[in-house]
């Protein structure tokens, strides 16, 4: 579950975490571009790289490593069947290359969850929210989606709970093969289901008792402003892809395999 | 016998919750354990069936250490009682729930019937044998949870806040049905808030305050010393603070329970 407390928010102030979501957004989408259309081990190094700054800056190193370390168990799976299809295509037989794509296909995932990490890591719910509904979504549906993410460690606990009151009454979740194993976890999946119906119901009349949905045009307390340091980062964001794109075009990337003269 | 030796325990998220708990429970005993809220009483008794493994120390249920067993293993002779018995209720009868740990204990067909009606007849829940446990009240869920794990009849029953969200008559069918299976010979912990509820069972009070027992002694003693009530954020039952308030009648402050009060003032009023 590693991967998912590197995606949970921390409340720390940081020039980072005062940049607009809309903006940081656009930023891991230009980051996202930029890792698909690269597959040399090159440039998403440098990818890699740059945005290391950005952790710093934000404070959130230690989250961060911890959601890299989350993601190594797909990393390895990724690095190797893309060794172990690119050994059997070729005739088994292994050349640098291959190993430098393996890398820089592996690289790739890492440099997707390193930008993801950075802006679920910076990013509360509430602003999340704010920006959904700033871009016209129905309020109706940003309550849902704010929601749905604060009550995730909620459940977590609860399905704790569950498990340790299924554990105590005999229940072995890894005991059996692998269907039985699937069927190990309906004790824990009903009472889980049940209560999140149930306490979704309690919310909405807490909801509407508390004059949910009275007013239709509702104000909010805090409004997302455009700031310098977010054109500051549109124009880096839109740059990073502009440059990226003459690159992919006209210049030739080299490879490592390429400098050592194999 | 559950021996706990200098137990330790700290959460993957850091926090210590467990510092340095030593105690003996005797077959056969009652006990209950009290303190605030994040005393560490919950963490504890998690300890005696194997769902927390000490961080340092150890635990031996009948001479077996906790450590290296599964709970399984353990729950066989530990049956513990949640809290909230939604947590647990998954089944479509009140029968196969009550089945299903003794299904996970390996039962017999045979045995296994016979178990599920001793334990539905124990708790008055025969009539609700084909009804869904969801549509029962409040109080009839939390017996069909405290049925399902008496049906396996293990020796030490350890039961996380029973009186919670019970009506008055519930609680008190509840307290007479733990007294007698106390003095059936089993082995009953209670972990509570409730001092009245305390009182009227008159067990071994275990006293726990961050993480530590800071009281461990027979329920008139403990309930009666304000010091170590304080301590762990308990005020002494009402019955109590009466006669507390009025030692300058010359009233003693060790009364707990209302039978021993009405006795002392029969008396008191009788002499004039």
């Amino acid at each position: 579950m590693s991967v998912f407390d590197g995606l949970k928010f921390r409340r720390v102030t940081s020039p980072i975490h005062l940049l607009d979501p809309r903006i940081k957004f656009l930023y891991v989408c230009s980051i996202f571009v930029v890792a698909i259309i690269f597959w040399e081990l090159l440039p998403l190094i440098i990818l890699f790289l740059v945005q290391i700054p950005f952790v710093l800056l934000a404070r959130v190193q230690k989250e961060w490593i911890r959601s890299l370390r989350g993601a190594a168990f797909l990393a390895t799976i990724i690095f190797g069947t893309n060794i172990i299809f690119r050994f059997l295509y070729a005739g088994y037989t292994l050349t640098l290359q291959d190993i430098e794509y393996a890398s820089a296909m592996t690289l790739r995932f890492v440099v997707l969850v390193e930008s993801f990490s950075i802006f679920f890591l910076t990013t509360s719910p509430d602003h999340l929210g704010l920006a959904l509904e700033q871009s016209h979504v129905p309020y109706e549906f940003c309550f849902a989606f704010t929601t749905a993410v604060r009550f995730v460690p909620v459940l977590a606990d609860e399905a704790q709970t569950i498990m340790d009151a299924q554990k105590a009454r005999g229940l072995e979740l890894e005991k059996g093969n692998f269907l039985k194993r699937i069927r190990n976890y309906i004790p824990i999946l009903i009472p889980l289901i049940i209560s999140a119906i149930r306490r979704s119901l309690e919310l909405a009349e807490a909801m509407e008792s508390r004059a949910w949905g009275a007013i239709e045009k509702r104000t909010n307390l805090y409004v997302l402003q455009i700031r310098r340091a977010d054109y500051l980062l549109t124009l880096i964001s839109i740059l990073i892809i502009i440059v990226c794109i003459y690159i992919r075009f006209y210049v030739p990337v080299p490879s490592f395999s390429d400098f050592w003269g194999l | 016998m559950i021996k706990v030796e200098d137990v330790y325990f700290t959460y993957p998220s850091g926090i210590e919750a467990l510092k340095g708990i030593s105690l003996t429970i005797k077959d056969g005993e009652f006990i209950a354990i009290m303190g605030q809220n994040g005393a560490g009483k919950t963490t504890l008794i998690k300890q005696f069936n194997g769902l927390l493994k000490p961080t340092k120390g150890e635990i031996l249920v009948d001479d077996v250490n906790t450590k290296n067993t599964s709970v399984a293993k353990l729950a066989q002779n530990v049956g513990f009682v949640f809290q909230n018995p939604d947590n647990q209720l998954f089944c479509e009868t009140v029968e196969e729930e009550v089945a299903f740990a003794l299904k996970n204990f390996g039962f017999k067909e045979t045995t296994l019937k016979k178990r599920v009606t001793w334990a539905l007849n124990l708790l008055g829940l025969t009539e609700y044998r084909k009804t869904s446990p969801f549509m029962l009240s409040g109080g009839e869920r939390k017996r069909v949870a405290l049925a399902s794990v008496l049906a396996w009849n293990p020796k030490v029953v350890v039961m996380d806040e029973p009186t919670i969200g019970q009506d008055y008559q519930q609680k008190e069918k509840l307290r007479q049905f733990i007294i007698q299976l106390n003095m059936q010979g089993k082995t009953v912990v209670v972990v509570t808030h409730d001092v009245e509820f305390v009182a009227d069972c008159n067990p071994r009070v275990i006293l726990m305050s961050q993480g530590k027992i800071v009281a461990d002694d027979i329920g008139k003693r403990v309930l009666t010393d304000i010091d170590r009530l304080t301590q762990a954020s308990i005020v002494p039952p009402q019955i109590t603070q009466i006669f507390m308030g009025l030692t300058d009648f010359g009233l003693p402050v060790d009364v707990i329970d209302i039978y021993k009060a009405r006795e002392i003032l029969q008396k008191r009023l009788g002499e004039k």
